[in-house]
């Protein structure tokens, strides 16, 4: 069945509009659905993340948007019981296939956790894990990788002096930045964040906002997010999700100012959720 | 009486039953230690250490049967740990949805809590029977029987312990599952793990029953593992029961090394513990 319905997925990617331009399509889900056993937490979602963009995933809690996120990567199957249908392309390629490498797809597709998920090892060790994994680098090309990581990650100044100290020493917000140098340093192409900055406090959840908004220039990045302010500042396309429906996705300031929907309407205004 | 009073009265008995509860408790332990230090002490010298255990009113020590036990104890160990671990990562990481993972802990706590002398005459029917006679090997292998279902269950709950969101973060780095096991959760893990390896170690080191239908016992210096081998619980068990003054004080000081080795077993393996709930 899987590869029938790779043949009639579109070959080339959708475009998505964003303000002023039409942008190609990264990723893009077509009819996707999500069990949790018998019970359905997605329903026939139909959508493009555009390459290079942020688009954030917004809606009530249970609405299905961690749901989605889990699907990209693929993460939902370390757990029994839990299927997707549907498509879901990278670079027109199906990725729900199953002889698609999960490895691989997991070295394009990185992600960020809502609670900071530093391992127990020092901070050096924490960003050579996933170099590790794919490539076979000397001492003197993984410091340089790390501090690569580090320095985009906006980390780099306040561990330099302490590379090999333990990354559970650090603060909330360090940590959090020290998982998003972890999975750049991987050479992802998609970020997946999700809730990245809800266990953390205003100052740490600025700087990992400017960090979003520097690292769009490389990566497709698709957020999840309780907070509508953050949507609406670090989004350019927001979607909005409802009881494992999306109700309607385009540029943010659309949504925010002119949204198609009576439900996203009277979500951004705060009547319910 | 006002309620508030009364509600005082109450409190005073439950606290006074509980406090007397703990201190009936102690009271024994104490007593018991007491008599072990007082009656052990007498009979502990260098001589313990480096003579062989003598006949019967002549000077002798303990070093045969000591070394007996570290032999036995250190096999064990290296028999059962590897299996007790990897059948715990199975319940932990691989299996913990799967049915097969509820009998295997059913049955490995029942392993946990079976009298020790049944495990002494199982191996004596598997490994002393066909051999044809008492072996160190038979009680080493007797002694890993016990370590194992300690190590299982210990390697599971403390890898069950380990934040499903780490392990999430390694496979989201694209880390396959072995390695993800390796490097995140054994090391999250690791003060947990070699806890459980610790209260292994104390378990067996005081494990009688299971030596006596197995490696026997031995008057002299023996590190052959196809021969019956001394060990401090048997010599304890032969030396205590004998009507010869000198032996029984021998019995005494070995019974001293003992609890003194598990003591200290127990505090590292709590040292432990509470540094794995500080990280």
């Amino acid at each position: 069945m899987n590869s029938i319905a790779i043949q009639v997925a579109p070959a080339e990617p959708a475009s998505v509009p964003v303000e002023g331009a039409n942008v190609p399509a990264k990723m893009s889900l077509h009819d996707l659905s999500f069990y949790y056993g018998e019970t359905r937490a997605l329903h026939d979602v139909t959508l493009s993340f555009a390459a290079r963009r942020v688009t954030a995933l917004i809606g009530p809690s249970g609405c299905g948007k961690s749901t989605l996120l889990r699907v990209l990567n693929r993460i939902y199957e370390l757990y029994p019981n839990q299927r997707a249908e549907g498509q879901v392309l990278l670079d027109g390629v199906s990725v729900l296939r199953p002889e698609q490498d999960l490895h691989l797809l997991r070295a394009k597709v990185g992600m960020v956790f809502q609670k900071p998920t530093p391992f127990p090892m020092s901070i050096y060790e924490n960003i050579a894990f996933g170099v590790r994994l794919y490539e076979r680098v000397s001492r003197s090309q993984m410091d340089q990788i790390v501090e690569l990581s580090l320095t985009r990650a906006a980390l780099w100044g306040e561990v330099k002096d302490r590379l090999h100290a333990s990354a559970l020493g650090l603060s909330g917000g360090q940590q959090q930045r020290l998982c998003i140098a972890r999975t750049i340093a991987v050479k992802p192409e998609v970020i997946l964040l999700d809730e990245p900055t809800a266990a953390l406090d205003p100052i740490s959840t600025a700087k990992i906002e400017d960090l979003i908004d520097e690292l769009k220039q490389d990566f497709t990045i698709v957020i999840v997010t309780h907070n509508m302010q953050q949507a609406a500042r670090a989004a350019d396309i927001t979607a909005f999700f409802y009881l494992g429906n999306m109700v309607e996705a385009g540029p943010t300031n659309m949504m925010f100012t002119n949204p198609k929907d009576r439900r996203t309407l009277d979500y951004i205004t705060g009547r319910f959720g | 009486m006002s309620h508030y009073s009364k509600r005082l009265l109450k409190n005073r008995i439950w606290l006074g039953l509980s406090v007397g509860a703990a201190m009936f408790g102690l009271a024994w332990l104490v007593l018991i230690l007491a008599a072990l230090v007082g009656k052990g002490l007498a009979g502990l010298s260098l001589d313990v250490f480096t003579e062989m255990t003598p006949p019967p009113g002549s000077d002798g020590g303990l070093l045969n049967a000591i070394a007996g036990s570290l032999i036995m104890t250190v096999l064990g160990v290296i028999f059962g740990t590897p299996i007790g671990i990897l059948a715990g990562t199975y319940m932990a990481e691989y299996g913990r949805y799967d049915r097969i993972t509820a009998y295997v802990r059913f049955i490995n706590d029942i392993l946990l809590s079976a009298p020790s002398i049944i495990i002494g005459l199982f191996i004596y029917e598997i490994m002393v029977v066909p051999m044809g006679h008492f072996s160190g090997l038979a009680g080493a292998v007797a002694l890993a029987v016990i370590v194992v279902p300690v190590v299982v269950r210990t390697t599971e709950d403390m890898l069950l312990f380990v934040p499903g969101k780490l392990r999430e973060a390694a496979t989201a780095l694209g880390a396959p599952r072995w390695f993800m096991i390796s490097r995140v959760a054994y090391r999250a893990a690791r003060a947990g793990i070699i806890t459980g390896i610790l209260l292994a170690i104390a378990r067996i080191s005081g494990e009688t029953a299971p030596l006596l239908f197995t490696a026997l016992n031995n008057q002299f210096w023996s590190t052959n593992l196809n021969a019956p081998m001394p060990s401090l619980p048997a010599v304890i068990y032969q030396f205590a029961l004998s009507p010869y003054a000198d032996w029984q004080r021998l019995a005494w000081t070995g019974a001293l090394i003992i609890t003194f080795t598990v003591l200290t077993l127990s505090v590292v393996a709590r040292v432990l513990t509470a540094k794995r709930s500080h990280e």
